[in-house]
């Protein structure tokens, strides 16, 4: 069974006399332990199907299925448990919580997930580990740089293990070295975790090491290609 | 997790957190301070009238207060005394025959208050002799008379002089005597001060012609505040019997009417203060949410519920305004202490303007708990009413237009 399945997936925004359609007619499967990309120039649709995918936004018409079960029909108090327990989110600008430090931040959905203290700490500081930040762990966001938030972020994205990760443009305000550091650790945490990523990008350093493709084009997918990655 | 989290919130905006705190702390310290000035100066009236005159509760023959002439006395039994002793909350009674007599000295008269008292009995309940200032107090069995200063400087009487008093007795009955002036005593109320003549209860007696009567049983109780429920209870006590049953706010209308208008004018103010405050916080409040918008929608997209941001940002407004309570209440205990024990003495002319109003011009501050408590309930309740605000935005905001603030 696909982690994820769009059927007919259509999300129109009414922006006066003018309709737009963001996402147009777009159905998909992802599997487990697919490290998929969303390409397509701005104003595509990706974020858009990525926010529809995520729980975060909702189609005008068409399903998103998760393991088999449609999270249209989830109330809003639902759908946030079902986000906690089932996606990571990863977002451009890493959002990170300012006031908590890295440590905090991992552990934070751990947190909300009502884990035992003794294992939210030996995730959070193994997560930390696996993205080399050991040693900034009780640094606030404010202290680090752009490329070491983003690696929190991909901490955080994985410490409620979720069954999959949405990462909306995560190489968007980086530098080559982070972009390939990031992108490293990802690929890493998908070949030994066999961790389901799917990212929305035009950065074409995120598509080579991408293993499928998908591109978009107002709103349709034009393109669905699978490809051996540059390492 | 909540409360770390929104003590650091709080902290992102150091200037404003603390301007916000400062409004608050300045509104609370003004708001006690004021309010102890208030209550205090109506504990000090109070005091002076009831503690030193009226007491808290008088038994009169029925009708008296409202014709009170010496033909309304009444004979104090014991079936009286009685029921007096079995109250538990009375600390202390005493008889007392009050009539009026115009007072003369050399060529000068004037209209007076003539009390007739248990001496020794009397000091117990109204602290009487604590007030002499000059001479002696009164023995039970003397023919001697005390006057308040007031009184004795007008009629120009001093120590060993001569006071004489005519009036009219009990039933008609011609009243007239001569007594000589042991003592003087000085009230702080200044109607007090000056029309008041006290004699030995046999001697005023003697003088009204009214042997074996008295015109009022005045009562004193443990905590003024309980007068109407103790006089409540007397009068069920004495209900079939001709006995008239007061308590000081019944007897003193005029005091409690004056010190309910102020009060309610201290009370208004308070309120202006308070509603200025509540702005103040309400623009915090604005300017937190907005600032955070997104950040919100990243909190929800990553899971937490809606109740539990609502939560802390209400712990947030609330720590806000409880440091200002804090401070306020932290530095306003010693302040009124310390004018509680050093009342401010006001002096010359305006002295003169209050004293004219029948008021001593002292002012304690009161140190109720009471004033400190209200404070932080009312800055708690208009927190809670304001922090409807953001549970009401927060519960519609819709995640996805939050992320893309």
């Amino acid at each position: 069974m696909a982690v994820i399945e769009s059927i007919h997936l259509t999300k129109i925004y009414d922006e006066g006399p003018v309709k737009v359609r963001a996402v147009n007619d777009v159905s998909l499967k992802i599997e487990e332990g697919e490290f998929a990309a969303i390409v397509g120039p701005s104003g595509s649709g990706k974020t858009t199907l990525l926010n529809i995918i995520g729980g975060l936004d909702h189609p005008t018409s068409g399903k998103v299925l998760i393991n088999g079960n449609d999270i249209s029909e989830l109330s809003e108090n639902q759908l946030i448990d079902f986000r906690l327990h089932n996606i990571g989110f990863i977002f451009q600008a890493y959002n990170l919580i300012p006031v908590l430090t890295a440590r905090e931040n991992v552990s934070f959905v751990m947190l909300l997930q009502k884990r035992p203290k003794a294992e939210r700490e030996k995730r959070t500081e193994e997560l930390l580990k696996e993205v080399g930040l050991l040693d900034r762990i009780n640094n606030r966001p404010s202290e680090l740089s752009g490329g070491q938030q983003q690696r929190v972020a991909v901490a955080r994205a994985l410490a409620s293990r979720p069954k999959f990760v949405l990462a909306d443009e995560p190489t968007a305000n980086l530098d080559s070295k982070s972009t390939a550091n990031l992108l490293d650790i990802m690929a890493r945490l998908n070949h030994e975790e066999n961790m389901t990523f799917i990212f929305s990008t035009h950065d074409s350093r995120v598509i080579e090491r991408a293993r499928r493709v998908i591109t978009l084009e107002d709103g349709h997918i034009v393109s669905d290609v699978q490809q051996t990655p540059h390492t | 997790m909540n409360f770390r989290l929104a003590w650091r919130n709080i902290w992102r905006n150091k200037r404003r957190t603390l301007i916000t705190t400062a409004s608050v702390f300045t509104a609370v310290i003004l708001a006690i301070l004021m309010r102890s000035l208030q209550l205090g100066a109506y504990d000090r009236m109070i005091d002076n009238v009831v503690s030193f005159y009226t007491g808290h509760i008088q038994l009169h023959q029925a009708g008296y207060w409202e014709d009170q002439t010496i033909d309304n006395s009444f004979e104090p039994n014991d079936s009286i005394y009685t029921i007096l002793q079995k109250t538990k909350e009375i600390t202390g009674y005493v008889p007392r025959l009050e009539s009026f007599a115009l007072a003369s000295a050399r060529e000068m008269t004037k209209g007076v208050m003539v009390v007739g008292i248990e001496p020794e009995a009397e000091s117990t309940v109204t602290r009487l002799k604590e007030k002499i200032v000059k001479g002696r107090y009164l023995t039970a069995n003397e023919n001697a008379a005390i006057l308040s200063e007031g009184l004795a400087k007008y009629l120009r009487l001093g120590i060993g002089d001569t006071l004489v008093l005519l009036g009219q007795g009990y039933h008609g009955a011609s009243a007239a005597g001569m007594y000589p002036i042991n003592g003087i005593v000085k009230f702080p109320s200044p109607d007090l001060n000056q029309r008041m003549v006290y004699l030995p209860l046999k001697q005023a007696q003697q003088l009204y012609s009214a042997d074996h009567r008295a015109t009022s049983i005045v009562i004193s109780i443990d905590q003024s505040k309980d007068a109407s429920v103790v006089a409540t209870e007397l009068r069920s006590s004495f209900k079939g019997k001709p006995i008239q049953v007061m308590d000081w706010r019944e007897m003193l209308p005029n005091l409690v009417q004056l010190i309910e208008v102020d009060n309610a004018g201290g009370i208004i103010t308070s309120g202006i203060l308070y509603m200025i405050i509540g702005f103040g916080i309400f623009g915090t409040i604005l300017m937190m949410l907005t600032e955070r918008t997104r950040e919100f929608g990243i909190l929800i997209a990553i899971g937490m519920k809606k109740m539990r941001l609502i939560s802390i940002v209400t712990l947030e407004i609330l720590m806000i305004s409880g440091l200002g309570v804090l401070l306020g209440v932290v530095l306003g205990i010693p302040i009124v202490s310390y004018f509680h024990f050093n009342p401010i003495h006001i002096s010359g002319e305006m002295a003169a303007a209050y004293e004219r109003f029948g008021m001593e011009p002292v002012f304690p501050f009161s140190i109720a708990a009471s004033l400190f408590y209200t404070q932080a309930l009312v800055v708690l309740g208009i927190t809670l009413v304001l922090a409807i605000y953001p549970w009401f935005r927060l519960r519609k905001l819709k995640t996805i237009d939050a992320l893309k603030s």
